[in-house]
């Protein structure tokens, strides 16, 4: 597997949020996405940098453009060291018409994406993992 | 008084979405739409998407919250114009908007608009055919 | 790793004219080997010598990935792609640069001669060196072939889902087949964008040749449904047959939607929806009005 390109920039407040999304934009579509699946990493990258910078206090992103053989992806990894995820699993269910909490984004995130990664616990900060592949 | 300009069409307001929003921006046009609509005593709102090239759980909030809000005004809230591919995501995304009604475009969603203050039924019926 | 006691590279480089005319009497010739029915074969093969010395520049015998290499990749993908469409087998335009050898192997004997170590290994060298020119042309034809299935497939899929205009307004959306997520997406692109181009107020799916509906084909059902939503655009469903709806009901599904069981129901209903009645005729005075 190649890199092809590998930043990394702050996630630390809304008006980042707003850089984020033109930042996975630009990279999809060096990496040839069509326009849907562009909508769909970058809507997915939304949700979890304004995790980041609602509930993980802040923290960076890393966006890679990646090749396998024929196929090009993007892959994205948000960390913070903010207070953690106490119960990932409860986390990761629909929560989207429940009002507030921390499953909003995780789960709806999942479904944009090919992969999902999550790493996090209680005073442990977070680390998701999200990859697209064309 | 949030960036985003309001305008008014007869008793209707029309909302156009042109920029990517940052969240204080998304709050503020909440604030001056709620305050408008008593104001003006606008019966319709109708916030144009077109230029929405993403929709994200925070501005999906944002447009049932305005809905939820014109509904205790008595008004009516109608989003036209979203892009396929947000269609596409928003559905997958899980997000169902369920409190706000859509049109494809302002002409529709004005007609929409019309039919639902002019005719004598509540407004709460005619949400799901 | 390039070896300095390699000579096959500096004796390409010395003789190629001579190997050129070697091999191109021999093609001509037309003897099984090398044989080739393609008239542009000598200035591919002109070409072949050409890249074969840059390619040599490299010392490089066991991997072709280098820059060197490059003019003779693509030369070889080239070749391949154009004789693959002339319809030349993948084994022909192998066969063609492995007909290198023999030249190359006479060369070797004549100036190597004596020193049958030396003339081993020199040999062993360029055998490497050709087979894998031919086997890299082999590969091309390989991802020539699954490009061409890949876009089959996909015209296969937008081909099974046309989207309609049965009336102004109105679209019809007649599924055939199984409804799996990929499909799901096709199915949702092109609708959407239909109802965009159309302006339609209603979309009528009609799923008549979809022969299961379980949970997951529901789901699929459901977001197509309300992505048409999300547009300004009401759904009908059309075409349940009985056991479907049996399998529905059992299954407990929520379809939301309102649906009919045939699409001429459907459209009725469409119509009466967007404002439309149709009338018979009234019988005129002349006897041979219309059939």
């Amino acid at each position: 597997m190649i890199v092809e390109s590998d930043e990394t920039m702050p996630v630390r407040t809304s008006d980042d949020v707003v850089r984020v999304r033109q930042a996975v934009r630009a990279r999809s579509v060096a990496a040839g996405f069509s326009l849907v699946d562009q909508t769909k990493i970058i809507t997915a990258a939304s949700e979890i940098a304004r995790n980041t910078v609602d509930y993980g206090g802040g923290g960076t992103l890393r966006i890679e453009v990646l090749r396998n053989g024929q196929r090009r992806g993007v892959r994205l990894t948000f960390a913070d060291q903010g207070p953690g995820i106490a119960d990932v699993a409860q986390a990761m269910t629909d929560g989207f018409t429940s009002g507030h909490g921390l499953g909003l984004g995780l789960s709806g995130a999942k479904r944009l994406v090919n992969e999902f990664k999550i790493v996090s616990a209680p005073g442990q900060g977070t680390e998701i993992t999200l990859a697209r592949w064309k | 008084m949030s960036e985003i300009p309001i305008l008014k069409i007869g008793d209707c307001l029309l909302v156009s979405i042109q920029v990517d929003m940052h969240d204080r921006l998304a709050m503020a046009l909440q604030d001056d739409l709620t305050e408008r609509i008593v104001r003006d005593r606008a019966r319709g709102v109708m916030i144009d998407i077109s230029a929405l090239e993403i929709v994200d759980s925070f501005i999906g909030r944002m447009l049932n919250n305005i809905a939820a809000m014109s509904r205790v005004l008595d008004a009516v809230t109608v989003v036209v114009g979203m892009r396929p591919a947000v269609a596409i995501t928003l559905v997958e995304l899980g997000l169902t908007l369920s409190g706000v009604r859509t049109a494809l475009n302002v002409d529709k969603g004005l007609a929409m608009i019309r039919g639902l203050i002019d005719t004598p039924e509540r407004v709460d019926d005619r949400r799901e055919r | 790793m390039p070896d300095s006691r390699v000579r096959i590279f500096s004796l390409i480089e010395q003789h190629h004219e001579a190997i050129l005319a070697d091999w191109l009497g021999r093609l001509r010739g037309g003897r099984g080997d090398g044989q080739h029915r393609d008239p542009e074969a000598p200035e591919r093969a002109r070409r072949f010598l050409q890249c074969l010395r840059r390619g040599a520049t490299s010392g490089e015998a066991d991997d072709i990935s280098g820059p060197e290499w490059a003019p003779m990749r693509e030369l070889l993908e080239d070749t391949s792609r154009a004789w693959g469409m002339q319809g030349f087998t993948p084994t022909e335009t192998a066969t063609f640069v492995f007909s290198l050898k023999d030249p190359l192997f006479d060369l070797l004997r004549r100036e190597i001669g004596n020193d049958a170590d030396q003339l081993g290994r020199e040999i062993w060298l360029a055998t490497r060196l050709i087979d894998r020119l031919g086997l890299y042309t082999i590969e091309c034809y390989q991802k020539t072939r699954e490009e061409v299935i890949g876009r089959q497939q996909q015209e296969l899929l937008e081909l099974s889902t046309p989207v309609v205009e049965l009336w102004d307004g109105i679209l019809a959306l007649p599924l055939i087949g199984t409804l799996d997520s990929a499909r799901t997406q096709i199915v949702m692109e092109s609708l959407l964008e239909r109802i965009v181009a159309s302006g339609a107020d209603i979309a009528i799916i009609d799923i008549t040749g979809v022969p299961t509906v379980d949970t997951l084909v529901a789901q699929h059902l459901i977001k197509t449904i309300s992505a048409a939503r999300l547009m300004g655009a009401d759904c009908i469903l059309s075409g349940i047959r009985p056991q479907i709806a049996q399998t529905i009901v059992h299954l407990g599904l929520e379809l939301n939607v309102v649906s009919k069981a045939t699409m001429a129901d459907a459209l009725g209903l469409a119509l009466r929806r967007t404002g439309r009645a149709i009338v018979n005729r009234a019988a005129s005075a002349e006897p041979k009005a219309g059939t």
